[in-house]
């Protein structure tokens, strides 16, 4: 009932538009096309004014209520994330610049130079020493933000620090997986192959590296202070590892790994009074249209101290012993999970 | 494309005077199986607008999920059935909505209805040429294009629901049935519909380069060309040599998907299924598609940046300022334009180098689109500039293009990508400077043409209501999405209710859903002004009424095919001599004074 109202008033204020409309064009015949062009000039100029008046205090305004819901205010969650804010503010300053001024000029020359009686326009076509003025100046400017960006970029896209924490993250149709390698330090090799309800990221348990691996869903736990390195695969579409806080984003492509790395600054606990939100969590969003669920498609991060997360770690059963644990108690290694494998795999379908 | 096209304009004018004699159009070949140019672009037009209709009421329905996530809408189920069912959008209908909004306003609007429709009616007209050097190409051209409207249409039909993968279709999402309902046939038809579109755009861009070339009335030098046929001219050779590309990525996931290639398919599992394939790359198909995709983003800009920069002109009564400048810089924009598609892709795992190589090249963009702001700027400055609602929605482009633009250096600079990457700050740039910013040229285009398309002008008053609310709206929509964009807030999100970080926004995407309803409707305005003017609207009564240099308005108000009643006029000057020598204008085809001022 409420649409069917608000159609219909639509539809009236159409209909006095319409009307009105007609009438102004009746209206200009009488008084003189001449004159009514003349007005309507001097009105949509002073509305040219309003708009860059109102426009400015809008933009601000705007800042006002928005600004404070960014991440900026509360700062970087990564170490590496505080270059990153520290290039927006510059480049946020260098482009607002521009922009106020250049609205500036175009709104106000809008206004000062409309069409007068008196007024004859400045026959002015070119004028070579002001066009290379805004061909360098621009160029000047964008060469400093290139530096820097790249300067950032080269930093955040190269290796990850020896002393990194490694865990796997892997992305499905709509959820994400995580892989700790355990005591030594290493993955189990993986082979898309060998998937199985049970074993559902295809981990190849004949590798003796993959017996100590933990695997846990949807949240994953990483010590504050240490660089912490994401292999990042899918399994089915193209998904993304967007961690807003840390300032970091990464595609999970299927059959080609990606990584991304950073440091973080402050535990879950820490950003709950930072932020002054006893809700607040580190999430995971899915950054790439990953079908019907993508919006759903959600992970946490919980950051803590480095003794909570040992004590985490040493709480996880390794998924190897989790799957093959209570069928066979003694498994002797190599031959046992062949055979386990081969059997899960046929059923599966 | 033969000599033919090279003869003398004397030549064409009495061959037609010939032919008009001998020759009764009836209405098939008059409105339907035209070769007349300026039919051909009525038919663009209206077949752009009928989508824009559709397309921005797609938005309107996303929109309402988007601004009342809680709300029911009973009515939305009478009209959509299942997929609107208990009067609430399924996710997987919300994500179609969203495909083929983008879809349809990046091709079948921006692309065909802009450049179809001002290419194929201002290119003769302004060159002075009798019509396109091929009228059956470019009459095939649009009946191409009308199939795969049509195959499009159809695909909104099916039972699986038409393509929900976003406008950029990346595989392997749209290439396994087992990934989305709408990856199964609804995809299929809108590859179909995409490769018909691309014929389209081939067999007209083909034929505005070789016109452009070839066709130019005497004394048409290249450097006397308006900047809309310079814009016009770029915009088409971008398209001849990047949509073929498209074509064969287009082909080949069409492959990957009926006849089991791995060309985008490896290592996958889905649905508790092993898939086969192996080898192939999904980031090959990124490359194929943005390799058109970003000179795409060209395709639509820069006939908005053309029509611009002559109506800025006309009505400043001022040259443009830096007729050369303005030809190098879109000269310049449409080399790089070729140069950067891999910006799209920094969050690929694209190699870093290859990454700062594509930062330096994107940033680079921003100087000629510098220059052409303050050559703008400076075309105002001392004019004596008259308000049509053309010159409002020119300078209206020009102000979007600055808001738009300066975020692009943001999402240029790969650091800054990593934050920013597919957010709302991504969707407010993107609809400013390509989205809203082209539609301003357009309408611009639309306003300042119609009179010689139609013969009538469009009522004023609904005109001035139409700029002023959508100006307004548009940055009320699309200028608080940067900071949900700040917040890290994804795109292509069916609901951020369950986000800790993201729902604090709910009554912001509120407020942008209700006015975007606005805007829409004021649309509706305008396209209602549009139809009722081409009947009713008040008759042209002079030949020149905006007072302009170019050779259209040479021509009889409502020109027949063949544009000029005798010879073609011979053109003697450039076409921007606004207030030279105190004189208000000086039409291209006015030869030159003795004691005319050299400039």
């Amino acid at each position: 009932m409420k649409e069917f109202l608000m159609v219909a008033l639509g539809a009236l204020i159409f209909v006095v538009i319409f009307q009105i409309a007609k009438a102004s064009e009746y209206v200009s015949v009488l008084k003189g096309e001449e004159k009514t062009r003349k007005q309507n000039n001097r009105i949509n100029a002073f509305l040219l004014m309003g708009l860059l008046v109102f426009g400015l205090i809008g933009v601000w305004y705007c800042n006002e209520l928005f600004y404070g819901k960014t991440l900026f205010p509360q700062g970087s969650a990564s170490v590496e994330g505080e270059s990153l804010d520290q290039m927006f503010m510059i480049t946020t300053t260098v482009t607002g610049v521009v922009f106020v001024l250049t609205q500036i000029l175009l709104f106000w020359f809008s206004y000062k130079y409309q069409e007068t009686d008196d007024r004859k326009a400045f026959y002015y076509p070119h004028n070579n020493k002001l066009e290379l003025l805004w061909t360098t100046v621009p160029a000047i400017f964008l060469t400093v933000l290139v530096v820097f960006g790249l300067k950032y970029w080269f930093k955040i896209t190269a290796d990850a620090p020896k002393d990194a924490i490694v865990v796997e993250v892997t992305g499905h149709q709509f959820a994400w997986e995580f892989r700790y390698p355990g005591a030594d330090k290493m993955l189990g090799k993986k082979d898309y192959k060998l998937t199985t309800s049970k074993n559902n990221l295809g981990v190849d348990f004949n590798d003796p590296a993959s017996k100590d691996d933990i695997h846990v869903n949807t949240t994953m736990h990483i010590p504050v202070g240490v660089p912490v390195k994401m292999v990042i695969n899918s399994q089915d579409v193209i998904h993304d590892v967007g961690l807003p806080h840390f300032r970091l984003k990464m595609d999970a492509v299927p059959g080609i790994p990606t990584t991304q790395w950073f440091t973080p600054k402050f535990t879950t606990e820490e950003m709950k009074k930072k932020t002054n939100n006893p809700n607040f969590v580190y999430e995971i969003a899915c950054d790439q249209l990953c079908g019907a669920n993508h919006f759903a498609m959600r992970g946490v991060i919980v950051v803590e101290t480095m003794e909570e997360y040992k004590k985490w770690l040493a709480e996880q059963k390794s998924e190897y012993d989790a799957l093959f644990e209570k069928k066979a108690p003694a498994p002797t290694p190599d031959s046992n999970a062949t055979k386990q494998t081969a059997q899960v795999l046929p059923v599966q379908k | 494309m033969s000599v033919a096209t090279l003869q003398h304009a004397d030549v064409h004018g009495a061959h037609d005077a010939h032919h008009e004699h001998h020759h009764h159009e009836t209405f098939i070949t008059k409105y339907v199986f035209s070769q007349d140019h300026k039919m051909i672009a009525r038919q663009f037009l209206i077949t752009g607008i009928i989508w824009a209709i559709i397309g921005g009421l797609f938005s309107v329905v996303f929109r309402l999920q988007l601004g009342y996530p809680e709300s029911t809408f009973p009515w939305l189920e009478d009209i959509l059935g299942h997929w609107a069912a208990g009067g609430k959008l399924k996710p997987e209908f919300y994500y179609a909505l969203v495909t083929m909004h983008g879809t349809i306003l990046v091709f079948f609007v921006l692309t065909a209805g802009l450049s179809g429709t001002f290419a194929n009616f201002l290119i003769p007209l302004q060159i002075g040429a009798r019509d396109m050097a091929s009228p059956f190409l470019n009459m095939l051209s649009y009946w191409f294009f009308f199939l795969a409207s049509i195959i499009m249409f159809c695909s909104l039909f099916v039972q699986t629901g038409p393509a929900s993968g976003g406008w950029t279709i990346y595989p392997p999402l749209s290439a396994l049935g087992d990934a989305s309902s709408g990856a199964k046939i609804g995809m299929d038809l809108w590859l179909v519909s995409m490769a018909m579109f691309i014929v389209s755009s081939l067999l007209g861009g083909l034929n505005y380069i070789t016109t452009i070339l070839n066709m130019r009335t005497k004394g048409m030098s290249m450097t006397r060309l308006p900047l809309t046929i310079w814009a016009l001219f770029f915009t088409a050779v971008l398209g001849v040599l990047s949509f073929p590309v498209l074509l064969s990525g287009a082909i080949l996931l069409l492959f990957d998907r009926n006849l089991g290639t791995s060309f985008y398919l490896s290592d996958i599992v889905i649905a508790g299924k092993i898939l086969p394939n192996e080898g192939g790359s999904a980031i090959l198909f990124q490359h194929l598609f943005w390799f058109l995709g970003h000179p795409e983003v060209y395709i639509i800009l820069l006939p908005a940046m053309g029509m611009s920069s002559e109506i800025i002109s006309v009505n400043s009564r001022k040259p443009i300022f830096g007729y050369m400048a303005m030809v190098g810089s879109l000269f310049a924009i449409a080399i790089l334009a070729f140069l950067v598609w891999a910006h799209h892709m920094f969050v690929t795992g694209l190699n870093p180098f290859l990454g700062s190589v594509f930062v330096l090249l994107t940033l680079l963009i921003a100087v000629p689109s510098a220059i052409k702001v303050f050559n703008w700027l400076t075309t105002l400055w001392k004019g004596s500039i008259r308000f049509t609602p053309g010159m409002l929605f020119a300078i209206g482009f020009v102000s979007l293009f600055i808001s738009g633009g300066l975020t692009g250096i943001f999402l240029g600079n790969s650091a800054l990508d990593l934050h920013l990457h597919d957010t709302y700050f991504v969707v407010a740039h993107f609809h400013i400077v390509m989205g809203v910013a082209s539609f301003f040229g357009m309408f611009a285009g639309v306003y300042h043409w119609f009179p010689k398309m139609f013969g009538r002008y469009l009522n004023n008053t609904m005109a001035y209501i139409h700029f002023w609310v959508t100006i307004v709206g548009a940055y009320l929509i699309f200028w608080p999405m940067h900071y949900e964009g700040l917040a890290g807030m994804p795109r292509r999100y069916y609901d951020y209710s369950n986000w800790e970080s993201f729902k604090m926004f709910g009554g912001l995407n509120e407020f942008i859903s209700f006015v975007a309803m606005i805007v829409f409707a004021v649309q509706l305005l305008f396209v209602f002004n549009f139809f009722y003017s081409i009947f009713k609207g008040r008759k042209v009564t002079t030949l020149n009424p905006w007072g302009s240099n170019t050779l259209e308005w040479t021509t009889p108000i409502k020109p027949g095919h063949g544009n000029w009643v005798g010879e073609i006029p011979e053109v003697h000057r450039g076409a921007y001599d606004y207030g030279k020598d105190g004189k208000e204008f000086i039409p291209q085809n006015t030869p030159v004074g003795e004691n005319e001022s050299h400039h």
